[in-house]
């Protein structure tokens, strides 16, 4: 159906009139510009397409976006703060823990997800955690070192 | 195809596997290089005319550059060709071009870093433009691990002769020796009186050409202070923060969203279709030429309630089923065919020796088939394309690994000259070999034309698994005679269907033959990562350990009996050192090894499995992998694509098989079809050797073809469950582990 929806992404409260069934995946890219949630099965396989909702990871392919009017959407693009990169971000630019990138900015939200709920993740925590997700290129050793550092790099940030 | 290519050889089936038509096999072994010997375009030559600061234009004699690949239908040596150019702007900032484009197997950084290393820039000031026809020179293409051999040397040269240049204009305004001089930093200096200027100030917007002298002086490895370096992935900032604009995300203003119309199944052929509802939606347009039905509207959800709106009725052709492929690949197929025969080298069908004598003078002989299941590169970018028309001229943004390729293909479709066609590939998420063709791109165009609008085409996952190519399914078959006391002295090899890369048995065997039959293939398959050379290792591999444990040697031992390659041999015993082969497996566990090589680079992998027959349950707990390719050119990034490949190489190991039934992909989802997940991942280490005497291999295929007969090896030494097909936990797994 079609009607007035209030998304807050990335902070900001956005008015749009679309259909709410649509998915939110299609609305961050389509409608606000945000390409960094990917799509890359849209059936909640892949994980390309994770953003926040709440703090919590979603599959934006699977969301319809009528469920998440008013809710708090954070995109990769919300990550950064005063022109610097988020810990996450930081880190799997330091272990360079991709090849296409394709995959990235859905693990990186993931692994925001998973140190928000567990700020001190194992590997296999992290392995279980972020088990949707999907990196062809097979960097999934760096992925998991990414985030193990990233962790490292939050508790810093955090005394 | 221009005609300078079709000229320059290109292979009849190369044509026959344009989109449109269905089967190849290998496509990209046989032909490489050539190009066009002068700018061929308007397009360029007003580039040149509209870049300011100085240009460096190089053409290259492939001759110099590389030698044209063996190839059975290159004739005749390509002329000159331009290899590379580079543009130094008033700023000092360096802009070069290359027709490779970026799949994640980091190409871009890899010739930022030849241009660095031989021009003596820093690597921030270094700019590579890819995979666009209208500003890069000819490319055949990224793919056959050509980058690294070919492309990387004539970067170098480009740079190299560039640098020469400015060094010859810093001599004569100061009016001394050139051998007072040198280049660092983008400035040339004094070395007497320590007097430096800048690069741009020498050139002083001039436009020079140059053909690159034959003795051009290279940094010689072992002075190498950029290359060889792990310098980081250089557009790493645009990916982490989700700035990098892929295909699928590019936006232009005024932009329609496509969709096509597919059949139910491969072969079914359009009998009737109704669009009057489809039509009649606002802002939408329906596209009906042929048998291709498409719409473009303005969001991608009203092109997805448009498309469901069109009601077609389809008529059901005979179509492909798997049940008996593997019979009916051997039953379809062609031997003797004279364009795959020769010496029997790497990769090359033929005989040498005397097979059936040395055969039955043999102590063991041993007969096996082996099987590889069709399967799909999945790359996680899905086919992708924006096509905009102006003025009548055709601009495609798109993820391909042929973007020169593509732009022939669009310019055959519309009626177009290949100079009023420009392909853009933005580096993109992927391709694995599996993105040689235009097909989205010549639908966007389609589209686009008749909205009078640009189009984006993004094909969802079930159309890439459905509508794609696979890597093909095949049929291996070998024949082997050895001594009681462990030599090879009989190896004969028929592979039907998957290919010949790497056919021919790296071990010292004086009597083989070894043949590459082609089949009536029931798939639209092709290009995939390595080719056959994983099929024809796997089975050749699993066969190797088939005659140790006849032999009752230890495997490794055995290999090195029958070894001589000094580079194979190398890796093999890097990897077995690394692994600490020789020690028992725990209880429940195996180790394998298989070793191999392909397109200039040398693989070892060592693995270890647990496995549970009874819960039918396999888990690679280790996994090592030492790897040779000559120089290395970035360590960080070549342990990266080792590692990937590796995991990648999982896949197709122990899952991946695409199945197929009425002439549909019955797993087409990544919910069916199983790829390599974080749990699957074993502890991988990766052992480099580095060859700074040799020439420097590409990197991103040859790593990927050992794990699967390694893993094998290793199940069969845990459990004694000997599988001779991939995915190793097919039927063959199932059949083994039931009742
Ligand atoms: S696109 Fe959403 S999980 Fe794959
Ligand atoms: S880096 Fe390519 S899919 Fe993960």
């Amino acid at each position: 159906m079609r009607r007035q929806l209030e998304l807050v992404v990335n902070g900001e409260a956005r008015r749009l009139e679309l259909e709410d069934q649509r998915s939110l995946l299609s609305v961050l890219r389509d409608d606000l510009g945000l390409y960094g949630a990917k799509y890359g099965c849209g059936e909640g396989h892949c994980g390309a397409c994770t953003v926040l909702v709440d703090g919590v990871p979603r599959r934006s392919c699977t969301t319809q976006v009528g469920t998440v009017a008013g809710k708090e959407i954070t995109t990769v693009e919300g990550l950064e703060h005063d022109g610097k990169l988020h810990p996450v971000q930081q880190a799997f630019l330091e272990e360079e823990a991709f090849q296409c990138g394709y995959c990235t900015c859905g693990m990186i939200m993931g692994a925001c997800g998973l140190l928000r709920r567990n700020p001190r993740p194992t590997a296999a925590q992290i392995r279980t955690f972020l088990d949707g997700h999907l990196c062809r290129c097979g960097t999934y050793q760096r992925i998991v070192a990414a985030v193990q550092r990233a962790s490292r790099l939050l508790q810093g940030a955090q005394p | 195809m221009t005609d300078r290519e079709r000229d320059l050889g290109q292979a009849p089936e190369v044509e026959a596997a344009q989109w449109g038509g269905v089967w190849e096999v290998e496509r990209y072994e046989l032909w490489e290089a050539a190009g066009d010997a002068v700018f061929s375009g308007w397009s360029r030559r007003e580039f040149l005319q509209a870049a300011g600061g100085v240009v460096v234009c190089l053409l290259v004699r492939p001759a110099v550059a590389q030698p044209p690949p063996r190839g059975r239908f290159f004739s005749g040596s390509a002329p000159r060709q331009i290899g590379a150019w580079l543009h130094l702007d008033e700023k000092g900032n360096v802009t070069a071009y290359s027709g490779k484009v970026e799949v994640g197997q980091n190409v871009r950084t890899m010739l930022v870093q030849a241009v660095a290393e031989e021009l003596r820039v820093p690597v921030e000031r270094i700019t590579m433009v890819l995979g666009d026809t209208q500003q890069c020179p000819f490319d055949a293409g990224t793919f056959g691990s050509r980058s690294a051999p070919s492309m990387v040397p004539q970067m170098r040269r480009a740079a190299a002769a560039l640098r020469e240049v400015l060094l010859d204009l810093a001599a004569e305004r100061w009016q001394v020796s050139r051998d007072a001089l040198a280049a660092e930093q983008g400035e040339i200096l004094h070395k007497g009186d320590g007097r430096r200027i800048p690069y741009q100030e020498l050139a002083g917007g001039q436009r020079i050409m140059r053909i690159i002298p034959d003795d051009v002086p290279l940094q010689p490895p072992d002075r190498w202070q950029v290359q060889g370096t792990a310098v980081k992935k250089v557009n790493a900032l645009q990916i982490v923060t989700g700035k990098h604009r892929y295909t699928s995300d590019v936006q232009l203003p005024g932009m329609l969203y496509g969709k096509v119309l597919r059949p139910p199944a491969l072969r079914a052929r359009l009998r009737s279709v109704e669009i009057r509802h489809a039509e009649s939606r606002e802002g939408v347009v329906v596209v009906r030429d042929g048998d291709f039905v498409g719409v473009a509207a303005p969001t991608a959800w009203d092109a997805e309630q448009a498309l469901a709106a069109i009601e077609a009725d389809w008529e059901v052709a005979p179509e492909p089923d798997d049940h008996n492929l593997y019979e009916d690949l051997k039953r379809s197929a062609v031997s003797g065919d004279a364009r795959f025969s020769g010496r029997a080298g790497f990769g090359r069908s033929g005989a040498a020796g005397d097979v059936e004598r040395s055969l039955r003078e043999a102590d063991i002989v041993l007969e096996q088939a082996y099987r590889v299941a069709y399967i799909a590169h999945a790359p996680l970018e899905p086919r992708a394309a924006v096509a905009q028309w102006e003025d009548g001229r055709l601009t495609v943004w798109t993820g391909t690994q042929r973007p020169f390729g593509v732009r022939d293909e669009l310019a055959r479709q519309f009626g177009l000259s290949p100079d009023q066609v420009r392909v853009i590939v933005p580096d993109t998420g992927s391709g694995y070999g599996g993105k040689h063709t235009g097909e989205a791109a010549i639908e966007a165009a389609r589209l686009a034309r008749a909205a009078g609008r640009p189009v984006k085409l993004v094909w969802t996952r079930e159309e890439e698994f459905q509508w794609a190519y696979f890597r093909p399914a095949g049929l291996i078959e070998i024949r082997s005679g050895v001594r009681r006391d462990g030599r090879l002295i009989a190896w004969e090899c028929h592979n039907y269907n998957s290919g010949q890369s790497a056919l021919a048995t790296p071990y010292d065997v004086p009597n083989r033959r070894v043949e590459f039959h082609r089949s009536d293939a029931p798939l639209r398959q092709g290009s995939y990562r390595a080719l056959a050379a994983t099929a024809n290792t796997f089975a050749r591999e699993t066969h190797m350990d088939e005659l140790a444990v006849k032999l009752q040697l230890d495997p490794v031992e055995f290999r090195l009996k029958n070894l001589t390659d000094p580079r194979l041999t190398a890796v093999l015993k890097a990897a077995v050192e690394a692994f600490g082969w020789g020690k028992p497996a725990q209880n429940g566990r195996g180790f394998g090894v298989a070793c191999g090589t392909e397109k200039g680079s040398y693989v070892a992998t060592c693995a270890e499995v647990e496995v549970d027959p009874e819960e039918k349950r396999v888990r690679v707990v280790r996994a090592v992998t030492a790897f040779e390719c000559g120089a290395i050119l970035n360590p960080d990034q070549l342990r990266n694509q080792v590692e990937g490949a590796l995991v990648m190489g999982l896949g197709g190991a122990l899952w991946e098989e695409i199945r197929f039934q009425q002439g549909k992909i019955t797993n087409a989802r990544f919910s069916a079809y199983r790829v390599p997940r974080f749990r699957d991942i074993p502890s991988i280490e990766v052992v480099l050797l580095d060859r700074k005497d040799l020439p420097s291999a590409g990197a991103g295929e040859t790593p990927i073809i050992a794990i699967a007969p390694a893993v094998g090896n290793a199940i069969y030494a845990a459990c004694g469950i000997r599988l001779r097909s991939m995915p190793l936990l097919g039927d063959e797994w199932k059949a083994a582990t039931s009742g």
